[in-house]
């Protein structure tokens, strides 16, 4: 019973927090270019308004353009509700593993890249064009992070994983370092954050999420908003749970742990945030077909971690 | 051989692994050059490490030259060239990014084969050493061969430079005298190139080498 509980207050958590997530990163960054700012509570505000509005569908729709924002943001929401975010070996999180987290997201992309090209603008075409292309160099990078950190912690299991990284004194692994890197980079580009697309521009030509979401009004661009900002806190979620696994709750710890586990993950959400803030002010965009090479950098990244473990392994 | 030491000297390793991959990485020269410094100063500090851990002094001194000469005066005599030669523009790659990279990845697993299966009786640390000082070196040759421009085929071989010493560092009862022999010889290598740079520069109005193969091609 009180397992379920649990697990629903995660569900509920990752759900209620993303749009503050994102607000603090909006926040940080109008502040860092001196400006005030919206509230941090302005994207709860957004939703709210985009759920009470009617939706136009455009004329050339099928059913699916339809369906497909629904699809997205439950595939976003589980794949959120396995990610350990404030104790581990929940209820669910024993049912799929960080492949499974990694498929559920390529099925939420697809879905989105489809109903990106239904209505037939050529903006739509566009935007999925260039996303199935980052994602064509993201996910093997994800990937090959997923493999080092298997070979590290001998689990995909993500539950297992910070467990083993907690329990055990794994020491400096320059593996772990670089992993971590390479994920920061596959985070950047499958959020569509800052050096790879930047969330903030609409009708410009370097977009690529906006650009698939244009046909979209109403209650489907509130429900795809809320799985891109779900999508952030998930994968931010991934780098606190595996590199910073210390706040977690581990195994079968009691109810006022797990509670503790939650005020403090709140706390990373809130540095994380604030650090992506910092670095998207500091950084530019970069050249749509420079990105090819980003994504190349964290696949090698992963795959030579991924040797060094080797290496050390062999050695040790 | 205790669990710190061995990680701090597998990361100060790996790192200058890594390093020589951002070496091939970048294409902007002043970039590349300082790239390079930090390369030596990574190297430094694993001799330094290696030292403090075997309780070497003598390798603090290969140290100390390491950070001397390769983080401080050939980068600054890199930058000086540059500056002289007035080439601040891109660096032409011959083979795109992705495939050097590729080319990168498979030697430095190469190396690791290489050096885990033949010295199987030093002790862990100098194996391992040997493994990623062989990968730099390979990258090096690799970085000289991939690279059109002169001033980025120095750097590659100064990283090659990297790799041995650090190849050095990890073997025991390796003499003074030749640290110092090597270091001087880097000092005349720069010497020399410093020279053929200007040389390039007069006759072609350019720092590419690739002049150089037409050359080569009416003497035949």
């Amino acid at each position: 019973m009180l397992d379920f509980v649990f697990q629903a207050l995660q569900m509920t958590l990752v759900i209620a927090l993303a749009p503050a997530l994102t607000g603090l990163v909006r926040k940080v960054k109008a502040r860092l270019t001196r400006k005030r700012g919206a509230s941090i509570l302005q994207p709860y505000f957004d939703l709210a308004r985009l759920a009470r509005k009617e939706a136009i569908v455009a004329e050339s729709a099928t059913t699916y353009f339809r369906v497909a924002p629904y699809l997205i943001f439950a595939s976003t929401w589980v794949a959120a509700s396995l990610v350990p975010t404030f104790a581990t070996g929940l209820l669910y999180s024993w049912s799929a593993d960080l492949i499974a987290i990694v498929a559920l997201l390529g099925f939420g992309r697809f879905a989105l890249t489809l109903a990106g090209m239904d209505v037939g603008t050529s903006f739509g075409g566009l935007g999925a064009s260039r996303e199935a292309m980052f994602a064509t160099f993201a996910e093997p990078a994800m990937l090959t992070i997923v493999f080092c950190l298997a070979l590290l912690a001998g689990s995909t299991q993500l539950s297992n994983i910070a467990e083993y990284l907690v329990v055990h004194d794994v020491g400096l692994r320059v593996t772990l370092g670089m992993s971590l890197i390479a994920l920061v980079m596959v985070a950047l580009a499958e959020n569509g954050r800052v050096p790879i697309d930047n969330p903030a521009t609409h009708l410009e030509l370097t977009m690529v999420h906006e650009a698939m979401i244009l046909e979209y009004s109403g209650r489907h661009l509130a429900l795809i908003e809320l799985a891109a900002m779900l999508k952030l806190l998930l994968y931010i979620s991934i780098i606190g749970c595996v590199f910073a696994p210390w706040s977690l709750a581990i195994g079968d710890a009691t109810a006022q742990a797990r509670l503790v586990g939650a005020g403090l993950y709140v706390v990373k959400l809130c540095v994380a945030g604030v650090a992506l803030g910092l670095f998207e002010t500091s950084i530019a965009k970069m050249r749509v077909f420079r990105v090819p090479n980003f994504l190349g950098a964290a696949l090698m990244l992963g795959l030579l971690g991924a040797l060094l473990l080797f290496v050390s392994r062999s050695l040790r | 051989m205790n669990g710190l030491a061995f990680d701090v000297s597998h990361l100060l390793a790996g790192g200058l692994v890594l390093i020589s991959f951002m070496l091939l990485y970048q294409t902007r020269l002043y970039a590349l050059v300082n790239v390079y410094g930090a390369q030596a100063f990574v190297l430094s500090s694993a001799v330094a490490w290696q030292a403090f851990m075997e309780n070497q002094p003598h390798l603090y001194a290969t140290a100390a030259i390491a950070f001397l000469f390769k983080a401080a005066l050939i980068p600054y005599a890199l930058h000086r060239a540059i500056v002289r030669l007035g080439i601040d523009r891109d660096v032409e790659n011959v083979v795109g990014v992705g495939p050097t990279m590729l080319a990168g990845l498979a030697c430095v697993a190469l190396a690791v084969v290489v050096m885990l299966r033949i010295a199987n009786e030093a002790d862990a640390v100098a194996r391992e050493d040997l493994a990623f000082a062989l990968a730099v070196i390979l990258l090096g040759m690799l970085m000289m061969v991939v690279r059109r421009n002169a001033i980025s085929m120095v750097v590659g071989f100064m990283s090659l430079e990297n790799g041995l010493i650090l190849a050095a560092a990890g073997a025991k009862g390796m003499p003074l005298v030749v640290e110092f022999a090597v270091a001087f010889s880097v000092v005349v290598a720069l010497v020399v190139i410093w020279v053929f740079l200007f040389r390039l520069q007069q006759t072609f109005g350019h720092v590419d080498a690739a002049a150089l193969d037409e050359f080569q091609g009416l003497r035949r």
